[in-house]
């Protein structure tokens, strides 16, 4: 199974971002291979507006099942829904760190939109 | 309308500079004149003109229906849309209403006709007659964020009249700015002799350049502030159409929702050689 990990960078050791749509980078891990792999978001960070569904099809196309991330609007949220992707929120820390967390059944699944649309 | 009739645009960069102000009072000593209040968001040109209103009707834009039998997913009304409004999940479309402009860019992509364009209702058309104005605004529903199609339709519905035209445009240089000014014969921007209204003065004397539309400038409170606004058209060689005082009458007028022509009898004949001046420069434009 592949998880995106919203992140400030295309390492494993870099912060996460707390956007989504607007993430710098997608680190995307495989659980199978225990491995990252960084895609970056420049086309939605500049997108004038709709960046949460758009980043939610790079996910989805990206066959990602789970999503990790800070905030997550309410266009955003209906996509992951949509996409059948499960939404799961951390605070801070890095890429690493959160899948740790998600791993040890730390992180809750979020059941709906915590921010505004067009939140930054 | 005849080759005689000319279409006025009253725009400002800044909020709150006069537009309406100018407006309904220009169109109060026009004579037989068709006033268009363009500013959909908030129209409020009709709270000074009791008008008689008749006709109503709602406006719409096309928005995009799939026929999720025929849809195979593909994905080309998306990578089409230049909006972002369109995600293919799980094979199937998704689309957003806020997001889409009606452009029909998915309808013409989509190789399998599984697209139709469904009207969608976004705000209404209301008009009616006031003494010699024929008052025609254009109200956008609640919710809805896109002001430029319904401010077509608006200037689609004075079509035919054969009375000069006043538009009263939002306020900006945005999208809905730039709608309700495109291809009128002459635009008049309204500012105040402030430093914000100067700086919007100049996004606004931009747009109006860029768009190849011929501008002069009311300087409106011309007292409040410096001299920026006169030396701004000056070094432009952009006309300055008038200069109207700051006066504590007319803001209380203004406040009851008076027409200043009625109430105070010096502004009918500012505004009446103020509406001269301007079809003599649109004229020359």
């Amino acid at each position: 199974m592949k998880i995106a990990i919203t992140s400030t960078g295309n390492m494993s050791d870099s912060e996460i971002d707390p956007r989504f749509g607007r993430a710098k980078f997608f680190m995307i891990y495989d659980d199978e291979k225990d491995s990252f792999e960084a895609m970056d978001n420049v086309q939605n960070v500049q997108a004038a507006h709709g960046a949460g569904p758009q980043a939610t099809q790079s996910v989805a196309d990206a066959g990602c099942e789970a999503l990790i991330t800070g905030h997550v609007g309410p266009n955003a949220f209906n996509a992951l829904k949509m996409a059948k992707i499960k939404v799961f929120t951390v605070e801070s820390g890095t890429v690493q760190e959160a899948i740790d967390a998600y791993k040890a059944g730390k992180l809750k699944a979020a059941d709906s939109a915590d921010v505004e649309g067009g939140w930054v | 309308m005849n080759n005689n009739s000319l279409v006025i645009s009253i725009a400002s960069g800044k909020g709150g500079t006069g537009k309406t102000t100018l407006a309904v009072n220009l169109a109060a000593v026009a004579g037989a004149v068709t006033l268009l209040d363009c500013d959909v968001e908030e129209p409020n040109d009709h709270l000074f003109l009791d008008v008689k209103w008749g006709e109503s009707r709602e406006a719409n834009v096309l928005f995009p229906r799939v026929d999720t039998n025929l849809c195979t997913g593909c994905g080309e009304c998306r990578k089409a849309c230049r909006f972002n409004a369109i995600v293919i999940l799980g094979k199937q479309p998704l689309v957003y209403p806020e997001l889409c402009h009606g452009c029909g860019a998915c309808f013409l992509a989509c190789p399998e006709k599984a697209i139709t364009e469904v009207p969608r209702a976004v705000g209404v058309i209301e008009r009616g007659p006031f003494r010699d104005i024929e008052f025609i605004h254009g109200r956008l529903n609640i919710g809805e964020v896109k002001g430029p199609p319904l401010i077509n339709d608006v200037k689609e519905a004075a079509r035919g009249n054969d009375s000069h035209v006043i538009i009263d445009a939002p306020p900006g240089t945005g999208c809905p700015t730039v709608e309700a000014v495109r291809n009128t014969d002459y635009c008049v921007l309204v500012t105040e002799p402030t430093p914000f209204g100067i700086h919007d003065l100049e996004a606004a004397a931009d747009m109006t350049r860029q768009m190849g539309v011929k501008h002069g400038v009311v300087v409106n409170r011309s007292d409040i502030g410096d001299d920026r606004a006169v030396r701004f058209c000056e070094e432009r060689g952009v006309t300055l159409l008038g200069q109207i005082p700051f006066d504590r009458k007319a803001a209380e007028a203004y406040s009851r929702g008076e027409l200043l022509v009625d109430a105070l009898p010096k502004y009918k004949e500012l505004f009446s050689d103020l509406w001269q001046t301007i079809l003599k420069e649109a004229r020359n434009a």
